[in-house]
């Protein structure tokens, strides 16, 4: 692989309960974190392209991590987001590298289709620094009852010369959505917004 | 009695620490679960009986976690184990997971061949939502191998809220990714007295 992976983590959130209610089936959300070297630490390059191929690399392998680890298959994931934490050694515009140009295409091959814009964060950090990272409805970025977010965090990453790449992917919406708006079964599913 | 809320698994690979990267990586998983504390905003003096209806809950996590962590049985080699505990309870709810917590690993990986002989290391704490933990690993036959000395850091965002508790368990596939310090190797266990 092209990228240095130095620590991969995967984690699953199953909400059974939530205020009381029981939450029937689970919500369930899955993210999964590399943490990477940072090819242009220390320094200011103009051409960003090792961490833009990093980013496609990424996006298939944390895409599959996640939808592995809810134990579904690829159609059945609903929503999706992705971020990024740039050790100090780097710039934010590494993080923007990584998440926006390539990205994309093999995470929505890992939740099959994904019409939707991938919501995202980037920020920089230290070592266990917690990005929030955004949720939407993968095929319709309106529908309301996707609109969520999921903490990501390393305790020992970033380090000064690493950056840590997030993707999560959810088998859900929110535990107790009832606050209306586009619904699930309204979705259309072609232009990505409704 | 304990109603789960909430179940939270991690596993990580870790493929080096700037060294030279095994030829297989070392992978650590924990599971969390959110439940009810039953004990929560009062002082009860016998809470004894609840490790009981623990008992269930610890196996069924026990074998959560190693589904999430996709290997066999004998490639775990470190455990531990943790409990964080919301603000309206207190520390000694906790320590209701020390016989569960630990006899669940230790059954269902006795029952698969693998000798488990060793005490399950733990850590507990009162702690506010997203209170993390650090919670020991060590070997799970012979307590002074140097090499599994470790631990894991575990947190749950937004838990456990003040009549919650969080129960841990943690396991690990091996030695720290880069161990060099010497001391008992596990290829020199006795295991007997569940130390060495």
């Amino acid at each position: 692989m092209a990228i240095k992976l130095r620590k991969l983590v995967v984690q699953v959130d199953e909400t059974r309960i939530e205020m009381g209610q029981a939450v029937e089936p689970p919500a369930r959300r899955a993210v999964a974190i590399a943490v990477i070297d940072n090819p242009y630490a220390g320094r200011y390059e103009a051409k960003l392209d090792a961490l833009i191929e990093a980013g496609e690399e990424l996006g298939a392998l944390l895409g599959n991590k996640c939808v592995e680890a809810l134990g579904i298959e690829p159609g059945e994931a609903q929503s999706y987001g992705k971020a990024a934490i740039v050790g100090e050694a780097g710039e934010l515009e590494h993080a923007a590298a990584i998440l926006h140009p390539k990205l994309g295409a093999p995470l929505r091959i890992a939740v099959e289709k994904g019409a939707a814009l991938v919501p995202s964060a980037k920020k920089m950090g230290t070592l266990g620094t917690a990005i929030d990272v955004p949720l939407g409805h993968k095929d319709a970025a309106f529908v309301r009852s996707h609109f969520d977010a999921i903490e990501a965090r390393v305790s020992d990453a970033p380090r000064a010369n690493e950056i840590v790449v997030a993707v999560a992917v959810t088998a859900s919406g929110r535990p107790l959505p009832r606050i209306g708006g586009l619904q699930v079964s309204e979705i259309k599913g072609e232009d990505g917004l409704r | 009695m304990f109603e789960i809320r909430r179940v939270l698994t991690h596993v990580e690979d870790i493929f080096h620490e700037f060294g030279p990267a095994p030829a297989q990586p070392l992978k650590r998983g924990a599971i969390a679960a959110v439940m009810t504390n039953p004990f929560a905003g009062r002082y009860e003096a016998k809470i004894e009986h609840a490790m009981e209806a623990l008992k269930p809950i610890g196996f069924d996590m026990a074998q959560r976690l190693l589904a999430a962590m996709a290997v066999p049985h004998a490639s775990i080699e470190s455990y531990g184990k943790g409990a964080i505990v919301g603000a309206r309870g207190e520390l000694e709810h906790g320590a209701l997971w020390h016989v569960p917590g630990g006899y669940a690993m230790r059954e269902l990986l006795e029952k698969n061949g693998v000798p488990t002989n060793a005490i399950v290391p733990s850590t507990k704490k009162v702690g506010a939502p997203s209170t993390s933990l650090d919670v020991p690993l060590t070997h799970v036959n012979a307590s002074y191998v140097r090499s599994h000395f470790d631990a894991i850091e575990v947190r749950v965002p937004g838990a456990p809220a003040a009549d919650e508790l969080v129960y841990i368990l943690v396991m690990s596939t091996g030695q720290r990714v880069h161990a060099r310090v010497g001391g008992l190797a596990k290829e020199a266990i006795v295991g007997k007295d569940g130390l060495r």
